[in-house]
């Protein structure tokens, strides 16, 4: 049988100085991975979230974003007819759009962040059932009104419920506020598409995109085939979610890397203070270990005690870690999204997934800063350690 | 019957052989045993005396297992220890060795009983059976009802005590105490002295002992001298029986 675990737990205990010390070094390197992770998960999830497995994004063949895509609106037409695209009272449900930025002041931070406005028809609400109106109304048509996401008015000021703005040569109101769940749209200002296209002097009949409600996921397969083999459009066709998906990954990989490398700087600190925890124990009871290993116990469970030791710090670490990251989770913060160059407010999200990659980073750290001195334990002669002070 | 003339009967329970110890300090050898022999029946209490440096401990880690001989070899129970490999040696102590040590050595975040049971840890049995062994051996020493105080809750005697039933609680095959009194008053030091000549007489055990005191190689039944790393005298002790 191995070497208790109660002589390591009141070990630690007893030497609690050095024991916290080396908890706070571990439990601050898996709090600023953890949070670092979740901030990337919650940028990928909310604009994973924006997009719907039975949509479809059409744009411009080569387009990387709506930003530099066109549509005409012959091409509209044939997206209408293209087969598996979903029908309802008002005809094919396909949302032809427009895409602007515009510049507003951002809320309490006195510079002005960028906001994508889109100009859409009330049609788009059907083809995105997750957004629900939550405060006012939607616009109307041929106005200049303004109905926003409910993110907008944290991020920007003068975008209140009621309030009116000026940009693009237009004076707007914000006549209602919508809810899509915590996803990309809720940063956006939409409004009808023919009015912002006048305002930004676009042409009449081209659109930036158009998203399609498929009959069910499995049509996107025949709903692309039929227009990429279609010689009247030159179009490229994404899943929804997939389009928001690519979008997320630069800077999710970004954040993933740079959390990652932040993590592995500060780890390495950590695990020299797990090093040096754990060497001064080793030598402060070097007479416990050749006692014990006078009395039988091998080199083997003097290693394994010892690591196990380090694990224990590392466990109470990483817990605290999470803990004191936990909070965060829901809070939101924004950023510039880069593929579009606006403004996209979102939630860190601590996931129980994040929470344990954090735990096992700790354990790492515990294992790596636990076996060397656990080794110097096991071979310490015993005779001359047997009379060590 | 103690002899450490190497012309033992064949029927020791402890037998060295050509025992040498040479540690390398610089370019200096230091020769620490030389050509040691001796022969302990079981149920003998050996006490080795001796001035610094003269080996005494040294013999003990050697016939304990606790360090490898530059020459010779040591014999127990007909096994020969000096040819047992690292793992095989430490499970060899654990089966066969009770060690008590001149500064106790117990371990100061485990109660008594927890001390006690550590030498228990290493056996088949079961928590219940270590349990009654632990009680067991702490009844033998006196010390039932301190099993649950820690060891800074207890006198030196005391420690010494649980250090002693730490020894036995596996029943090994002999004991080896190292200036078990070295550190304790006399009135503690008698009580330990008394213990250990119990568990010769009453209880069959063997027992190596090494100390300084005159008074407590006097307990022992034979008393052996080192001077320079060898076995220069056999006597027997005042209180030999």
């Amino acid at each position: 049988m191995a070497i208790p675990i109660v002589y390591n737990v009141r070990s630690l205990a007893a030497r609690w100085t050095s024991t916290v010390v080396a908890v706070l070094g571990i439990a601050g390197t898996v709090g600023v991975f953890v949070a670092m992770l979740s901030l990337a998960r919650g940028f990928e999830a909310t604009l994973v979230a924006s997009g719907s497995a039975r949509n479809a994004i059409v744009r411009r063949a080569g387009a990387t974003s709506e930003m530099d895509s066109s549509v005409m609106l012959e091409q509209v037409r044939v997206v209408e007819d293209a087969p598996g695209v979903e029908r309802g009272g008002a005809g094919p449900l396909v949302s032809p759009e427009v895409v602007v930025i515009a510049s507003f002041p951002l809320r309490g931070r006195g510079v002005e962040g960028n906001a994508q406005v889109r100009g859409v028809s009330l049609k788009a609400l059907t083809v995105r059932p997750t957004v629900k109106i939550v405060a006012g109304r939607a616009f109307q048509p041929g106005l200049t009104e303004l109905l926003v996401g409910r993110n907008v008015a944290a991020s920007y000021e003068g975008l209140e419920l009621g309030q009116t703005v000026r940009f693009g040569g237009g004076t707007w109101t914000v006549v209602g506020v919508f809810d899509s769940g915590g996803t990309a749209y809720d940063s956006e200002l939409w409004c009808d598409y023919s009015v912002l296209r006048q305002v930004y002097q676009r042409p009449l009949n081209m659109f930036q995109s158009a998203t399609a409600r498929l009959t069910s996921p499995d049509a996107l397969t025949g709903f692309k085939d039929a227009l990429t083999s279609d010689p009247r459009v030159t179009v490229q066709i994404d899943r929804e979610v997939d389009y928001y998906a690519k979008q997320s990954r630069q800077l999710t990989t970004l954040i993933t890397v740079l959390g990652s490398i932040i993590a592995v700087v500060m780890g390495i600190g950590a695990v020299f203070g797990a090093l040096n925890t754990m060497y001064s124990a080793v030598s402060e009871r070097t007479r416990e270990i050749a006692t014990l290993r006078a009395l039988g116990f091998g080199s083997g469970s003097v290693v394994v005690s010892f690591v196990i030791e380090s694990l224990c710090i590392a466990l109470v670490g990483g817990l605290l870690g999470c803990v004191v990251v936990l909070p965060l989770n829901g809070f939101t913060t924004g950023t510039i999204n880069w593929q579009t160059f606006s403004h996209l407010a979102f939630a860190f999200r601590v996931t129980p997934g994040l929470l344990a990659m954090g735990l096992a980073f700790a354990l790492l750290m515990g294992f790596i800063g636990g076996v060397p001195p656990a080794v110097r334990a096991a071979r310490a002669p015993i005779a001359s350690a047997l009379r060590e002070l | 019957m103690v002899s450490i003339d190497g012309r033992g009967d064949g029927k020791s329970l402890i037998r060295a052989r050509g025992l040498g110890k040479t540690y390398r300090r610089g370019g200096e050898e230091i020769h620490v045993l030389q050509g040691l022999n001796l022969d302990v029946d079981a149920g003998d209490f050996v006490a080795f005396m001796g001035p610094s440096g003269s080996g005494k401990t040294t013999l003990l880690n050697l016939l304990g297992g606790l360090d490898v001989p530059s020459a010779g070899s040591v014999t127990v129970a007909g096994d020969e220890i000096t040819r047992m490999s690292g793992a095989k040696l430490t499970a060899w102590r654990a089966r066969h060795v009770g060690f008590v040590f001149q500064m106790y050595n117990l371990i100061p975040v485990l109660t008594a009983f927890q001390n006690v049971e550590l030498p228990l840890l290493l056996t088949g049995l079961s928590k219940a059976e270590r349990h009654r062994h632990v009680e067991t051996a702490l009844a033998v020493v006196g010390l039932t009802d301190r099993m649950r105080h820690y060891p800074r809750q207890l006198s030196g005697g005391q420690e010494q005590r649980v250090g002693i039933a730490r020894a036995i609680v596996a029943d090994p095959t002999f004991l080896l105490c190292d200036e078990p009194t070295g550190d304790l008053d006399r009135k503690s030091a008698d009580e330990v002295l008394d213990l250990l000549d119990r568990l010769v007489r009453d209880h069959g055990k063997t027992a190596l002992m090494v100390t300084h005191d005159p008074l407590a190689a006097a307990r022992a039944r034979t008393v052996l001298h080192l001077e320079k790393g060898v076995l220069v005298e056999s006597v027997a002790a005042g209180n030999a029986r």
